[in-house]
């Protein structure tokens, strides 16, 4: 076994000791954080390791959210049958995007997505009557069950949600370790010099954002099924924007970069909003200290100054 | 003579008013070290754009072994055997020495890393593979440019400048390596070290303001009179 592959399966053992000792509230947390993590991980692959900078990332998380969701609650799918749908909807949306987006490289690139993502937005306003809008619409507890897993219940919904993490993080690891990997960041680092090598750069790039979009529509869709909520917030540009925070702050194009962001950022806003309602100054003061001291984030810094290895 | 491998006709490409090629006839005929040759703008490192496909044309046809590669964009005809290595050092500076090999080594099948190990022997950098590319010397650094066309397998290696800010010794070891690469491959030499040309080329063209001044073997240019008042000065 490498070094690589014993620190992931330490992660993620250790988070599933953690289980068993954290308070509920933690608990709750915890699984919420697990489950962006593998968003801020699809975020990752399109923006840390490929170097495509989105804006609109929320929408393929609101696809897997809404496909998964929408199936549940109106047309009666199981849980079960209905979570690939958000998957597949997460790739599918990043497919039809990326062949258009990525024909801009950018700023334009960060316009055209961002653009994409508010057609979304509005486009789950408009049909308020299925969507109920900003609001959203809570799915029942029966439509959250798969087999013996009630996905409302806590000990159950955190081991699903560690499940797919884990899945999703060792994907990551092999892909990044994978030939496809290398040429992810050889786009990132230098597409004039990547062509000349043979490789097109708009396959590579759209291979990558197909592969984010499948990450962030699971995190969405098993985010909507574990806590019961399916709402527009989730694909409004705020949304959009955090994952860029969250994979800046743990870590651009490190494997464990992106659940150490989710989690920091979770708790400086949890901490922060405990003593000032202006816990997003908080949040801004704290991003402008990473990008001033460590503008690689915090796995960035421990990497380029400790860790050589880590993947 | 060998068969031809690349016949490019009436390649032309006109930036504004500027013709920095214009109408360029090329035959490279197959195993040959051909060198390109010609003053400072004269629209060598153009005409290897257009073959390598960086740089659109405007007109003109390009035909590798028999195919017409005239439309194809720059990938699909690395894809194909052409291997362009830059004038300016382009390597990924952030990235180990074996990772920026392993991207060539990587499009053929086979062991990885012994490929990629065995690439870099063959510019004698197989020593610094785990080295972050940036921090190399110059000198090296050139090497590697090179080490990632060879390690690309191509049929036709296209070399924009590559002795430029070589050392001497540097120089000399290149040297061997082009000679090692015939008759396997073919080399079109983008080169200002006249001794170098003169040395490795069987076969000289020089441009001037974008058209062919003259073709010939090293003994034919040098006693060329307009080659002479154009270019080497006499």
């Amino acid at each position: 076994m490498t070094r690589d592959l014993a620190l992931h399966l330490a992660v993620i053992l250790a988070l599933a000791g953690l289980s068993m000792v954290l308070p509920p509230y933690h608990h709750t947390n915890t699984a919420r954080i697990l489950l962006l993590a593998v968003y801020a991980m699809g975020y990752n692959i399109a923006f840390g390791y490929t170097g495509l900078l989105s804006l609109g990332h929320a929408l393929f998380f609101g696809a897997g959210m809404y496909a998964t969701g929408l199936l549940t609650h109106h047309g009666g799918w199981s849980a079960l049958a209905a979570l690939p749908m958000g998957l597949l909807a997460g790739g599918a949306l990043a497919l039809a995007i990326g062949l258009l987006a990525l024909r801009t490289a950018g700023v334009s690139f960060m316009i055209v997505t961002l653009m994409f993502a508010q057609a979304g937005y509005l486009t789950v306003m408009y049909f308020t009557s299925y969507t109920r809008g900003e609001e959203g619409f809570n799915l029942a507890r029966a439509s959250r069950v798969i087999g013996p897993l009630d996905l409302s219940q806590d000990s159950t919904r955190y081991a699903v949600a560690l499940a797919i993490f884990g899945a999703a993080l060792l994907g990551q690891l092999v892909l990044v370790r994978s030939r496809l990997g290398r040429v992810m960041v050889a786009m990132r680092e230098n597409e004039d010099r990547s062509r000349m090598l043979g490789y097109d750069p708009f396959r590579v790039k759209l291979a990558a954002l197909v592969l984010s979009g499948v990450y962030a529509g699971t995190a969405g869709a098993a985010y909507g099924v574990m806590f019961g909520y399916v709402g527009a917030s989730f694909v409004a540009t705020q949304f959009s924007i955090l994952p860029l925070l969250w994979v800046l702050l743990g870590g651009a194009g490190t494997t464990l970069g992106p659940v150490l962001g989710v989690a920091l950022m979770f708790y400086l806003i949890d901490i922060a909003s405990s003593y000032t309602t202006a816990h997003l100054a908080v949040i801004g003061g704290a991003l402008l200290v990473l990008v001033l001291f460590a503008p690689r984030g915090v796995l960035g810094a421990v990497r380029e100054r400790w860790v050589r290895w880590l993947p | 003579m060998a068969a031809v491998i690349l016949s490019a006709r009436r390649l032309t490409r006109h930036f504004g008013g500027v013709k920095a090629v214009d109408g360029v006839d090329l035959d490279l005929h197959h195993g040959e070290i051909h060198a390109l040759i010609g003053p400072n703008g004269a629209g060598k490192t153009t005409l290897v754009g257009l073959l390598s496909g960086r740089i659109a044309m405007q007109a003109g046809t390009i035909i590798l072994g028999g195919e017409d590669i005239s439309r194809l964009p720059a990938h699909a005809r690395v894809a194909r055997g052409i291997a362009y290595t830059f004038q300016i050092t382009s390597i990924y500076a952030r990235l180990s020495v074996f990772d920026n090999v392993a991207l060539a080594v990587q499009r053929h099948s086979g062991d990885l890393r012994a490929g990629t190990l065995a690439a870099l022997a063959r510019v004698g950098l197989d020593h610094l593979a785990d080295q972050r590319a940036g921090t190399l010397a110059y000198g090296h650094q050139r090497l590697l440019e090179i080490a990632m066309g060879l390690a690309l397998r191509p049929r036709l290696l296209i070399l924009d400048e590559p002795t430029q800010g070589l050392a001497d010794a540097e120089i000399a070891t290149f040297k061997t390596l082009v000679r090692g690469l015939v008759p396997a491959a073919t080399v079109l030499l983008i080169e200002h070290n006249m001794d170098v040309v003169m040395d490795l080329a069987q076969n000289i063209t020089v441009l001037n303001s974008g058209q062919v001044l003259a073709t010939g073997t090293p003994a034919q240019i040098r006693a060329n009179p307009a080659v002479q008042a154009a270019y080497l000065g006499g």
